[in-house]
This record gives C-alpha cells, sequence and structure tokens, in this order.
C-alpha cells in the first residue's frame, strides 16, 4: 500500500491545461435556473389566457410599451460597449457606458411603474381582480424585480469604476455581470412578446 | 500526520477544556471549507432522518391495528406531511450534497469549489429552511396555539392549500421552507457544476472524470431545470395566499391540475436528482470491491445523460387518473418506459464489473449487492405502475407507497449506507466497525424487506394511502402488523448504525490514507485531508491516478 501523501507532478511536457473562467459558467447556470422559473410563469400566462371570469381583459387595458422597451433593448449595447471599453483600459468610456446603462434601465423602470400606476388607478386592475392580473403582475413583476436587481448591481460597479477601483483585470467580472443583463433583456422580448403582443 | 478528525479534536479539546465550546463553534459556523460544508450538511441530514424517522413510527404504530386511536386524524395527516417534505428535502438532498460537497473537490483534484462562500451560504439557508419547517410546530398557530405543522401532503396538492382550507400560516411554513431551500439546492448545484467544469487538476479531462463526480454533475445540471419550477410555483403559491392571486384558486377561474402539473415537473426529476447520486456512490464502490475497472464507462456517462434528458418529460405519469386524454397517457406510458433502457445499461455495467471479480464482501460491498437486488425490484414494480390502466386500479393505494420506498429505502437508503462504510475512513481518519456494520447490514436488510415486501399486498387488496385508520375485517390487519414489525427491526438497525458512527470515531482501527487499496484521488491525500485537499496539485494521466502509482509497471495510462 502506498502512502505517499500526494500525487508527484509530472515532468512529461503536456499541453496547456486551460479551463473555462468559474464567473461565466456560474453565470450560465444561474441562467439556466432562472429560466426555468420565468419558463412557469411563461406557461401560467399562456394557460390562463382568455380564462378569466371577469373583465378587464389584456385588449382592452394592455398598450405597447415601446419606450421602455427601446430603452431596455438599447441598454444590452451599452453595458456591451462599457465591457469592451475595460477590456482596452479606458475607464472614461466602461463608466459612461455603465452609466447610460444605469439611466436606460431606471427609465424602463420608470415606463413600468407608469404603466403599473395606470392600470391600477385608471383601470382598477389588481392582482387580485382576475386571472389575467394575478399572471400579468406576476410575471411583470418578476421580470422587473430582476431588472432591479441588475440595477442595483450595475450601479455598484459604476461607482467603482467612478471611483478608479475597476481596473482592465476585472474586465471578466464586468463580463459576468452583463452576460446577466443580456439574460434580463432577452426575457423581456419573450414577455413583450407573450403580453403585449400574442395576449393582446 | 494527525489520524484524528477535525470534528473528534474539536471534541477532544473543548472535552479537555482546551478550547472554548464558542471558539468551536465559530468556526464551523464561518468555515468555507467544502469538506466541512459537507459534513454539516451531513450531520444536518441525519438529525433530520431521525426526526422523520420517529414520525414514520408513529405512523406505522397508529396503522398496525384497526380501529386505533392512537394519534387524532389531523395529527397523521400532519405527520405523513411533515415525513415526506423532510425526508426528501432535508434528508435526501442535504445528505447527497453533502457527499458531493465532500467528494467532487477532492476527487477532480481541486483545493476547494469554485465559490466557497455560496456553498457556506447555500448549507445555511438549507439549514434555516429546515428549522422554518419544524418552527411550524410552535409558530404557525402553534405552541401559542398548539402544534399546528402542515398537513396538506409533500406534494400540497391545490386546492388544499387555499386559505379557506388550510387556515392559519401552517401552509406558509411549508412553502417559504422550501423556497428557502429550493435556493440554497440551486446554489449548491451550480457550485458543484462550475467547480466540475473549471476545477479540474491537470489531465483531468472530462472522460477522465471519476464516475461520481460524472453523475453529480448531472445531478447539479439537473436541479437548474427542475428546483426551478417548484420555486416558481411556490411564489405563485405565496402570492395566491398572501395577497390574493388566483393561480391556484378554482373560484376564480384557477386550475388546480396546473400544481400538480408544477410540482409534478418539479417533482419527477427529484426522483432522479436523489437516486443519481446513489448510483454515483455504487459506481465508485463496486469496482474497488470487485477488484475491476468500471465496465463501460462511456455507456455509463451515456446512459446518465439519457436519463438526466428523459426525466424531464415523465412526470405527467404521476397524473394518469387526472383524466389527461388518451394522447397524454399514452405519451407518458412511452416516456416513463423508456427510461428503463438506461437504468438497464447501468444495472447490467454494475453486474459486470462484479462479473469474475475478486469480491470482497466489506460493509460497503454487502450493501451495494443489496442495492442492486432491491433496485431491480423497485424498477419493475415501477413499470408496473408505469401502464396507465395497472395505474389507475392502484394510484393512491399502499403499492404506490410501497414502490417508492422501494427506490428510495431499498436503493437509495442503501447506497448511503454503503457510502458511509467506505468513505467514513476518509473523512475521521479510522474505520467503522465491520461487526456493527454486518449487524447493521442485516438487520436493516430483514426490516426493509418485511415493512416494504408486504407493503404492496394491502395496496393489491384496495388500501388507500394516508387514511388513519381502518375497520377490522378487510384483509389488512395481519399485513399491516406485519409492516409495523418490519419498522421496528429498521430502527434497531440504524440505532446499530449511529452507535457505530459515533463509537467508531473515538475506538476505530486507525485506517491510514487508503484502507481499501482504491484508486481515486481522494484516497491520495491524508486522512483526513487537510484544509488545502492537496499539497501539490496532481497531474492525472488516467481514470484510475493511483492504481498508476502503485502500479507503475502496468499503469492504466498505457492502455487510454
Amino acid at each position: 500500500m502506498m502512502n505517499t501523501g500526494t500525487i508527484p507532478i509530472s515532468t512529461q511536457t503536456e499541453p496547456a491545461w486551460v479551463l473555462p473562467s468559474r464567473g461565466t459558467v456560474g453565470m450560465v447556470c444561474l441562467i439556466v435556473a432562472e429560466a426555468a422559473i420565468f419558463i412557469i410563469f411563461f406557461v401560467s400566462y399562456i394557460f390562463y389566457l382568455g380564462k378569466s371570469l371577469t373583465g378587464p381583459t389584456p385588449a382592452q387595458v394592455l398598450e405597447l410599451p415601446i419606450f421602455g422597451t427601446v430603452c431596455l433593448l438599447s441598454s444590452s449595447i451599452t453595458v456591451h460597449w462599457a465591457v469592451s471599453a475595460l477590456r482596452k483600459n479606458n475607464v472614461r468610456n466602461c463608466a459612461l457606458g455603465l452609466a447610460s446603462t444605469v439611466l436606460l434601465g431606471a427609465l424602463f423602470m420608470v415606463s413600468t411603474a407608469q404603466e403599473w400606476y395606470h392600470l391600477i388607478y385608471d383601470e382598477g386592475l389588481t392582482i387580485r381582480t382576475n386571472l389575467f392580473g394575478t399572471t400579468y403582475y406576476a410575471l411583470v413583476g418578476l421580470h422587473a424585480s430582476h431588472v432591479i436587481i441588475g440595477l442595483v448591481m450595475l450601479s455598484i460597479a459604476l461607482v467603482a469604476t467612478l471611483s478608479g477601483r475597476m481596473k482592465e483585470l476585472h474586465t471578466e467580472r464586468l463580463e459576468v455581470l452583463s452576460l446577466y443583463w443580456h439574460f434580463v433583456d432577452a426575457i423581456w422580448v419573450v414577455v413583450f412578446l407573450i403580453v403585449y403582443v400574442i395576449g393582446r | 500526520m494527525a489520524n484524528a478528525t477535525p470534528v473528534m479534536e474539536a471534541i477532544d479539546e473543548t472535552l479537555a477544556g482546551k478550547r472554548p465550546v464558542f471558539e468551536v463553534v465559530y468556526e464551523w459556523a464561518t468555515t468555507v471549507d467544502h469538506k466541512k460544508i459537507g459534513l454539516m450538511y451531513i450531520f444536518l441530514a441525519l438529525i433530520f432522518l431521525i426526526v422523520a424517522g420517529i414520525e414514520a413510527i408513529l405512523m406505522r404504530i397508529q396503522l398496525a391495528v384497526p380501529n386505533n386511536h392512537f394519534i387524532s386524524p389531523q395529527v397523521f395527516n400532519q405527520l405523513f406531511t411533515m415525513h415526506g417534505t423532510t425526508m426528501v428535502f432535508f434528508m435526501g438532498m442535504p445528505i447527497l450534497f453533502g457527499f458531493g460537497n465532500y467528494l467532487v473537490p477532492l476527487m477532480i483534484g481541486a483545493r476547494d469549489m469554485a465559490f466557497p462562500r455560496l456553498n457556506a451560504f447555500s448549507f445555511w439557508i438549507s439549514a434555516f429552511g429546515g428549522l422554518l419547517l419544524y418552527f411550524s410546530y410552535f409558530g404557525a398557530s402553534g405552541l401559542y396555539g398548539a402544534g399546528s405543522a402542515p398537513d396538506v401532503g409533500w406534494f400540497a396538492y391545490a386546492p388544499l392549500t387555499a386559505k379557506v382550507f388550510s387556515p392559519g400560516h401552517s401552509t406558509d411554513y411549508w412553502t417559504l421552507s422550501l423556497l428557502l431551500s429550493g435556493i440554497g439546492t440551486i446554489g449548491t448545484a451550480l457550485n458543484i457544476v462550475t467547480t466540475t467544469i473549471c476545477m479540474r487538476c491537470r489531465g483531468m479531462t472530462m472522460m477522465r472524470l471519476p464516475l461520481l463526480v460524472w453523475l453529480f454533475l448531472i445531478t447539479s445540471c439537473m436541479v437548474f431545470i427542475a428546483i426551478g419550477p417548484l420555486t416558481a410555483a411556490q411564489i405563485m403559491l405565496t402570492l395566491d395566499r398572501y395577497i390574493g392571486a388566483h393561480f391556484f384558486d378554482t373560484q376564480a377561474g384557477g386550475s388546480a391540475v396546473l400544481w400538480m402539473h408544477y410540482f409534478w415537473i418539479f417533482g419527477h426529476p427529484e426522483v432522479y436528482i436523489l437516486v443519481l447520486p446513489a448510483f454515483a456512490f455504487v459506481n465508485e464502490i463496486v469496482p474497488v470491491f470487485s477488484r475491476k475497472a468500471i465496465f463501460g464507462y462511456p455507456a455509463m456517462v451515456a446512459a446518465t445523460v439519457a436519463i438526466g434528458f428523459i426525466s424531464l418529460s415523465v412526470w405527467a405519469h404521476h397524473m394518469f387518473t387526472v383524466g389527461l386524454g388518451a394522447a397524454g397517457n399514452t405519451f407518458f406510458v412511452f416516456a416513463t418506459m423508456v427510461i428503463s433502457v438506461p437504468t438497464g445499461i447501468k444495472i447490467f455495467n454494475w453486474l459486470a464489473t462484479i462479473w469474475g471479480g475478486k469480491i470482497h464482501f466489506a460493509t460497503p460491498m454487502i450493501f451495494c449487492v443489496g442495492f442492486l437486488f432491491q433496485f431491480l425490484i423497485a424498477g419493475l414494480t415501477g413499470i408496473m405502475l408505469s401502464a396507465a390502466p395497472f395505474d389507475w386500479q392502484l394510484s393512491a393505494s399502499y403499492f404506490v407507497v410501497a414502490h417508492f420506498h422501494y427506490v428510495l429505502v431499498g436503493a437509495i437508503v442503501f447506497a448511503l449506507f454503503a457510502a458511509f462504510y467506505y468513505w467514513y475512513p476518509k473523512v475521521t481518519g479510522r474505520m467503522m466497525s465491520e461487526t456493527l456494520g454486518k449487524w447493521h447490514f442485516w438487520l436493516f436488510l430483514i426490516g426493509f424487506h418485511l415493512t416494504f415486501d408486504f407493503m404492496h399486498v394491502p395496496g393489491l387488496l384496495g388500501m388507500p394511502r394516508r387514511i388513519y385508520t381502518y375497520e377490522a375485517g378487510r384483509g389488512w390487519e395481519m399485513w399491516n402488523l406485519i409492516v409495523g414489525i418490519g419498522a421496528i427491526f429498521q430502527v434497531v438497525g440504524t440505532v446499530c448504525f449511529i452507535f457505530n458512527l459515533i463509537r467508531s470515531c473515538f475506538r476505530g482501527e486507525i485506517a491510514g490514507h487508503d484502507p481499501w487499496d482504491a484508486w481515486t484521488l481522494e484516497w491520495a491525500t491524508p486522512s483526513p485531508p487537510p484544509s488545502y485537499n492537496f499539497a501539490i496539485e496532481p497531474t492525472v494521466h488516467s481514470r484510475r491516478p493511483l492504481w498508476d502509482l502503485k502500479h507503475p509497471e502496468d499503469p492504466d495510462s498505457d492502455y487510454e
């Protein structure tokens, strides 16, 4: 029986041992798990379309949120700019990219807030009203909560960039964060299609 | 090199008054070492095993004789709810992820998990979920209202969970505790996937991974797809109960069947999430005690991946009696039966590994042999139930209960016991007693078969599950009595096991680094492994790195 404490290092020359980055793999895993959660909410929304026993119906009250959608989708481009700028060690442009991302995301949240305010106070649609209200607020709210989490993290990154703590060597971390943000945007495309295009 | 365990050292030093208790507790509570977190998972799971075991015994006492009034119907409902929930979420998953946490980094030659702090967070939030579930005994409308645990079944079918039918907060405790432990489970699974992909030592290609690591990888991938729906469904149920949403509210047009779909989209893959790690243990133990390399490594990997995929498309076989229509039933009958193909491949490969081997019947190996037989029978009754007409006859009878306990106890728990006996020397540096191990095996085996073989019979005779008592003269009395006696045997076996665990920690024979003459990387470290695992990060050239090291004249790497 061998009682060696360790395995000796091989003296042979071996090809370089490159493994994927932990951050990216971890984020991809998180995105898969989150996607599973979202799918269940999508399925509920579709399943309950037209099954409400009382009004209002989506066609009566929903309007296409064009402004918010444009803001959110373009923020994917700005966050990509921020990452590429940081990779080239251009901290100023990175800060600019992050700031515009946070701004665009915040504008999206404002448009959602206005939409909800309109639905609740003008149309009388709450989560209790009917199945449409239940599924609508749950799905859009779940997405909005992800936007808020993303905004908080992006703001932290922005503060770090402005205070000079974000350096070129942190590119990978910012890239992982941008992956999350792209995911949130991609989910919005599906929400837009299901809730506002098909659902109406 | 110290042969004492970290646990033992801690106990010794505390007893000797060397270190204050607070310091030891603080060290364990704040640790990010994957081995300590793994041990804490296992410890937590054993506590819940005892609690849920006591619940099972109370139910068997109640059912042992007809017209029994040992406990009230309400308490009985709470018992089977808590027993199921605890065993699946706070015993099964934590104990398996505990082993995963402990073994995966060691086996791939890594120094820790990919995200150590996330690992600690996942453990503590799961533990908190378990405590929250049991806090319902005090908090729901509890001690300040006396004992109201969840009583809606571990599947919590709508509309039983609606505010009208389940007033008070017991169901909320159930929902929130599963939500929390679900987050913990996803965190751990994420960590295991990332560790396996990104932390492998030099030369550890995917096709050289120990099968255990492969199986934990697939299990963790399934967790993402299975626990997500559960979490989503729990969020919906919470919205229903707290702010008046109507997801599962049939009065407002909501659907109770939708809850069943969501629950079983989680619930069926969950069975495989529990059973794949059990396969993983058998994959490591059977070859070592047969002194042969595992037969058909690539086929084992492929079968595991296939099980992972197919298991996601079989959930509605829990719902044949709902009225899915002929097309739906047919699809799920076939999907369910197809899964027996990769599972059969695995059984054949284990048998082929044993075939012609120099078999050494140490305790881990006899538990694996028990596993092989019982898993086969469990699979056969599973195929019976997957035929929709048969299921219509026996759905919600004790036949179903017997079937899934055959999988959960006969396969998973037996594999788990094997894993305990096999890796105990690595964790503590001491061997578990073989004599007590054999006693444990035989008592538990007899108890298991008395309980769950005979439980099929009242099921066939029409005894429904979840009833709290029954009248005499239906032909169920004798069978229920036998089942109850079997349960006592299992308890005695488990007591042997727990006694063995504790006693061997102090009195066990010193094990050395590699008591089983095994060949995976964890046996290359001292027992117990130091906090950094490997002094020098290892390099591997084959699937059996230690074999290469011990047999330089005939290494595996020449053949791969």
